[in-house]
C-alpha cells in the first residue's frame, strides 16, 4: 500500500510524522520544566533527592526524542536541516550544550568525588530546562517570523542577517517578541507539566511539604504562561503569513495562519481542545488535589504542539520562510527527500506503534509504584 | 567552483574529530560491558549466587557512569553534520539521514527505555524482566552501531543512490544496498567486536588491580573468567573482520590501504610492512625512499588485498598519476574528467533556468559521461587526493600491533585464572593493569586509521571535504571547538574522578 503512495502524500504524511515527534517532546518537556522547580519546589536533601530520582527515570526520553526528532528531520527533510541547522548555527549549539550538560547531571551529581560539587549539576540541571526550552521554543517561532538567509542554485545556505558586522548566525531569532513570547510560553509549560508528573510520580505523604508548594508553583506557571500564550495565539491569528502559490511563489498574506485554521479545521480543535486540556489538567492539579493532572495536560500539550508545528506547513504555506528572500523559503515540498527514500521510511516508521507499546508497558512497569524515600535516599539512587 | 576559507575546513575537520575522538573514548566500552552485564546478571540468574548480583550491580555503576558522558558527547554528532556541514547535509541528506533517524527509533530508544530499569528496577520487577532489560539494553547499544556504521560505511563507499541534477544531490535507489554494504558490514563487525575487547580490557585492568592490592580477590577473579573468555573471543574475531575491513579498503579504497601501508610504487607479490620508520620528506612522485627502516613479509599485501599472491597492488603514486601498465587511471586524469563535469552541471543548470530544454539535455548527456568523477573535479592539484600518509600510517600499525597482543593476553588471564593461580603470577598483574589502557589506544588508532585515511573525501570520490562545510567564518568554529574543549574536558575530569571513586570503593557497597 505504502509502495502506491504519490509524493505528495508521503511529503505531507512525514511532515505530520515529524510534528507528532515534535509534539512529544513538548509533553516531554515536563522533564526539563522539573529540573526548573527543584530549587523552588525542594527545601531539603530528602525533597531534592526525591524531585532528583522521579525526574531521573525519564530523563532520557525527551533527550532521545529530540535526537529522534533531529534524525527525522535530516532524513526527511534535509534542505531545512542543512538550512536550519547551518545557517542558525549558534541558536542549534546552546540547545545543544544545554542538554549535552544535562546528560551527566544525573549521574554524576550524588556521586562521591564529583569534583563540581551537587550544586553545579543542578545548575546544569536548570540551564537545560529554562535556557534549553526557551531556545527551542525561539526556534520553533521562526516558521512564523522567517530567518534571514538565502539559498544559491546548488541549494547551499548563506545567512544574511549581521549586526554591528557580525553575523549572528540565529541569535536574532531573540530579538522578536513573538519567538520570545513562543520560548517562555514553553518554558512555562514545561513547569506545568513537570508539577503535575511530580504530583503523579511521588509519594506524597513522605513529602506533604513540596506537595503543598508543587500545588503552587503549578499554579504560579500556569499564570505565568498565559500573557505568552495569549500574545502568540493573538499574533499567529492576526500576522501575515508566508503563503505559495500553485507555481511555488512565495508571497505574503494577510491572516495567512488565521485562514489556515479555517481550511484545517481539525488543526483549530486540535488547538482549542489542546488549550481546553492544558486547562483542566491544571485545574485538577492546582484546585482540585488531584494527582492526574499530567495526562489532560500531557495530551493536551501534543495536540496544541502539532497544531503549532503543522499550522505554517500546509495549506499552501512556507514552513521555514526566509525574511531575506521570499523565494528561498522552504515548504514541505521543496524541503523533502526524494519520494524512494520517504517511502522506505514510511516502512520503517510502521514500527512505532511496537515502540510505543514497549515504552508505556516499561513506563507502567516503572511507575505502578511511587516513588518513595527508599528509592530516593538509596545509595546507588540519584 | 566553491571558494571555501581552507581554515574554516582545517578547523570544520578538527571540531568534528575532536568530538568524535572524545565520544569515542566511552562508547567502545558501553558497547561490550553492556553485554558483560548482562554475562553476569545471567549467571546470578541461574546460580542464584548474590556474589554475582554485587558483581553485576558494581560493574552496572561504572557503566552509568561511562554511559552518560557517552550520551553527552555523542548528541553533538548527529547535529554537527547539519550546524557544521550543511552542504554536506543537503547533497546526502537523502541518504545518510535515513540510518541516523532508524539508529533514534530503534536503538537509542531501546537502550534508553530499558535502561531505566536495568538501574532502577531491581525491585520494581521479576528478576528475569531485569535480566531481559539488561540484555536489551546491550542490544540496544550494539544496534545503534549498526546504523552509525550504515551511515559511515556509505561514506567510504557509496552505494545504491544516484545524483539528481535537477535537485543538485544524491538520492538513495536501493535501501538494501546501502544497509548491506560491504564496508559497512565489514566496518560494523570490527568495530563492534573491538568494543567487546575493549570492555574486557577495561574489567581486566580493575580487576588486576584489586589483585595486585589483594581486595576483592573473588570478585575480581570471577569478572576475568567472564572478561578473559569474551575478550578471547572478541579479540579473535577483531583479526578476522580487520582482515576482511582490509580486503573492502582495497578494493573500494585503494588510496587509504596504500597509505596504511606506506606504499607508494605499487607492485605485485606487494608485502606488508611489519614494523618501520617512514621517511617523512618523501612526497608523491619523487624518487626517495619511503622508508628510513622496515621489516616486511613478503607477498603479504598482495594476499590481504586481492587473495592473491601475485597479484597488483597500486601504490599512492599509481593512483595519483595512473599507471597504464596495470590499468590503474590517475588522479590527474580523473580531474580533467571531473572538471568537465562540473562544467557541465553548471551548463545544465543555467540552460533550465533558462527554460531551454533541448541545451539541458545536451548538457546532461555530456554530465552523465563523467559524472562519476565528479568530486575530482573540486581538488586542485592530483597530491591533494593522498591522505596524511605518515599519521595513516602509524595509526594503522599501532592499531594492529595491539590488536595482535591481546588474543595472548586474554588467553593468559583465562588459562591462569582457570588454573586458580592468577592472583600468584605477579608478571601477568601489571600487564593486565594497563591493557585497558592500551584497548584505548587501539580504539584511537582504528578511529584515526579509517577518517583520516579517507580524506580529502566527505564521500569518497565524490564530495570533497572541502566543499562539505557550513559556510561560517572560522571564528565561529574556533569559539565553540574552544567551547567543547573546555565542556568535554571538565565533564571527563569528573567522569574519571567518579569513577576511580566507585573503583575504590568496589564491589562491597552493593
Amino acid at each position: 500500500m505504502i509502495s502506491n503512495f504519490d509524493y505528495v502524500t508521503l511529503q505531507q504524511l512525514w511532515w505530520v510524522i515529524c510534528s507528532i515527534v515534535g509534539a512529544l517532546f513538548l509533553f516531554l518537556t515536563f522533564v526539563q520544566g522539573g529540573q526548573t522547580l527543584l530549587w523552588q519546589v525542594a527545601k531539603t536533601d530528602t525533597e531534592s533527592a526525591f524531585v532528583v530520582n522521579s525526574l531521573g527515570r525519564k530523563w532520557e526520553l525527551p533527550f532521545t526524542t529530540l535526537v529522534l526528532f533531529g534524525g527525522a528531520l535530516f532524513a526527511s527533510f534535509p534542505k531545512f536541516y542543512s538550512t536550519s541547522f547551518g545557517g542558525a548555527y549558534w541558536v542549534w549549539i546552546l540547545i545543544l550544550f544545554t542538554f549535552i550538560i544535562q546528560a551527566v547531571s544525573y549521574e554524576y551529581r550524588k556521586k562521591a568525588a564529583n569534583v563540581w560539587g551537587a550544586k553545579t549539576y543542578e545548575l546544569f540541571l536548570f540551564i537545560n530546562g529554562s535556557v534549553g526550552v526557551l531556545l527551542i521554543g525561539a526556534a520553533v517561532g521562526t516558521f512564523y517570523t522567517g530567518s534571514a538567509f538565502s539559498l544559491n542554485d546548488m541549494n547551499q545556505v548563506t545567512w544574511q542577517y549581521t549586526l554591528g558586522g557580525i553575523n549572528l548566525r540565529g541569535l536574532e531569532a531573540a530579538f522578536s517578541l513573538f519567538n520570545l513570547s513562543l520560548g517562555l510560553f514553553l518554558v512555562f509549560n514545561a513547569r506545568v507539566l513537570g508539577a503535575l508528573y511530580l504530583l503523579n510520580n511521588l509519594d506524597l505523604p513522605a513529602v506533604p511539604d513540596m506537595e503543598e508548594r508543587l500545588r503552587k508553583a503549578l499554579w504560579s506557571s500556569f499564570i505565568c504562561s498565559l500573557p505568552f500564550l495569549l500574545y502568540v495565539v493573538v499574533s499567529i491569528l492576526l500576522r501575515k503569513g508566508f503563503g505559495v502559490d500553485e507555481n511555488g511563489v512565495v508571497s505574503m498574506v494577510s491572516f495567512k495562519y488565521l485562514f489556515n485554521l479555517f481550511a484545517l479545521p481539525h488543526l483549530l480543535l486540535f488547538l482549542l481542545g489542546g488549550l481546553a486540556l492544558v486547562i483542566w489538567g491544571v485545574l485538577l492539579g492546582a484546585k482540585k488535589g488531584s494527582n492526574r493532572g499530567i495526562w489532560p495536560a500531557g495530551l493536551g500539550t501534543v495536540l496544541v504542539g502539532l497544531c503549532v508545528l503543522c499550522l505554517p506547513a500546509f495549506n499552501g504555506t512556507a514552513f521555514y520562510p526566509s525574511s531575506f528572500d521570499l523565494q528561498s523559503s522552504l515548504t514541505i515540498y521543496n524541503a523533502s527527500s526524494s519520494r524512494y527514500t520517504l517511502m522506505v521510511m514510511t516502512y520503517v516508521a510502521l514500527f512505532i506503534p511496537v515502540l510505543l507499546a514497549y515504552i508505556i508497558y516499561l513506563w507502567q512497569q516503572m511507575d505502578s509504584k511511587k516513588i518513595t524515600a527508599e528509592d530516593a535516599l538509596d545509595h546507588e539512587a540519584y | 567552483m566553491i571558494d571555501v576559507d581552507p581554515s574554516l575546513v582545517d578547523w570544520s575537520r578538527a571540531q568534528f574529530a575532536f568530538t568524535a575522538m572524545y565520544h569515542w573514548i566511552f562508547v567502545p566500552i558501553t558497547l561490550g560491558l553492556s553485554f558483560l552485564c548482562a554475562f553476569y546478571e545471567t549467571i546470578y540468574l541461574k546460580t542464584g549466587n548474590e556474589e554475582w548480583k554485587r558483581i553485576t550491580r558494581f560493574w552496572m555503576t561504572l557503566f552509568g557512569i561511562n554511559f552518560a558522558i557517552g550520551v553527552a558527547t555523542g548528541i553533538i554528532l548527529e547535529f554537527e553534520f547539519g550546524t557544521n556541514w550543511s552542504n554536506y547535509s543537503w547533497m546526502v541528506g537523502d541518504i545518510f539521514g535515513a540510518p541516523l533517524a532508524i539508529e533514534g527509533l530503534f536503538a537509542f530508544f531501546l537502550e534508553a527505555s530499558f535502561f531505566a530499569v536495568m538501574f532502577f528496577g531491581w525491585n520494581r520487577v521479576s528478576k528475569g524482566f531485569h535480566c531481559f532489560s539488561t540484555w536489551m539494553v546491550a542490544i540496544g547499544s550494539n544496534l545503534s552501531a549498526v546504523w552509525i556504521l550504515v551511515a559511515n560505511g556509505w561514506m567510504q563507499n557509496p552505494v545504491g543512490m544516484a545524483f539528481n541534477p535537477d535537485t543538485a544531490r544524491f538520492e538513495m535507489q536501493n535501501f538494501a544496498e546501502v544497509v548491506f554494504n560491504p564496508i559497512a558490514v565489514s566496518k560494523f563487525t570490527h568495530t563492534s567486536s573491538s568494543g567487546f575487547v575493549m570492555a574486557s580490557a577495561f574489567v581486566l585492568t580493575i580487576s588486576c588491580w584489586y589483585l595486585i592490592k589483594g581486595k576483592h580477590v573473588d570478585m575480581a577473579k570471577k569478572s576475568i573468567v567472564v572478561a578473559s573468555v569474551f575478550g578471547l573471543v572478541a579479540s579473535c574475531f577483531v583479526g578476522f573482520t580487520g582482515d576482511e575491513a582490509a580486503y573492502e579498503v582495497a578494493q573500494k579504497q585503494p588510496m587509504k590501504l596504500a597509505a596504511m601501508e606506506g606504499l607508494y610504487t605499487g607492485e605485485r607479490g606487494a608485502g606488508i610492512v611489519a614494523m618501520g620508520i617512514l621517511n617523512d620528506t618523501k612526497v608523491p612522485g619523487d624518487v626517495q625512499d619511503a622508508f628510513l627502516l622496515k621489516v616486511k613479509i613478503p607477498w603479504a599485501l598482495s594476499l590481504l588485498a586481492n587473495r592473491e599472491f601475485g597479484s597488483f597492488v597500486p601504490g599512492i603514486d599509481d593512483l595519483v598519476f595512473g599507471n597504464a601498465e596495470e590499468n590503474v587511471m590517475g588522479v590527474n586524469t580523473m580531474m580533467e574528467k571531473g572538471r568537465m563535469a562540473l562544467t557541465d552541471l553548471a551548463a545544465f543548470k543555467l540552460a533550465k533556468n533558462n527554460q531551454d530544454d533541448s541545451a539541458a539535455d545536451a548538457a546532461l548527456a555530456r554530465f552523465d559521461v563523467n559524472k562519476k568523477f565528479m568530486g575530482y573535479g573540486y581538488l586542485d592539484t592530483p597530491e591533494e587526493a593522498v591522505p596524511p600518509v605518515g599519521l595513516v600510517f602509524n595509526s594503522f600499525h599501532l592499531m594492529a600491533a595491539l590488536g595482535s597482543m591481546f588474543p595472548v593476553i586474554f588467553g593468559a588471564f583465562l588459562f591462569f585464572t582457570l588454573k586458580g593461580t592468577v592472583s600468584e603470577k605477579r608478571w601477568l598483574l601489571p600487564i593486565g593493569l594497563f591493557t585497558g589502557l592500551l584497548a584505548l589506544f587501539a580504539q584511537q588508532a582504528g578511529w584515526v586509521t579509517a577518517e583520516v585515511g579517507r580524506q580529502p573525501w566527505a564521500i569518497q570520490g565524490l564530495m570533497p571535504v572541502k566543499i562539505a562545510t557550513t559556510n561560517l567564518t572560522t571564528t565561529s568554529v574556533q569559539i565553540t571547538f574552544a567551547m567543547f574543549a573546555a565542556v568535554f574536558t571538565l565533564l571527563l575530569i569528573a567522569e574519571i574522578s567518579i569513577m576511580l571513586k566507585q573503583i575504590a570503593i568496589g564491589p562491597e557497597g552493593h
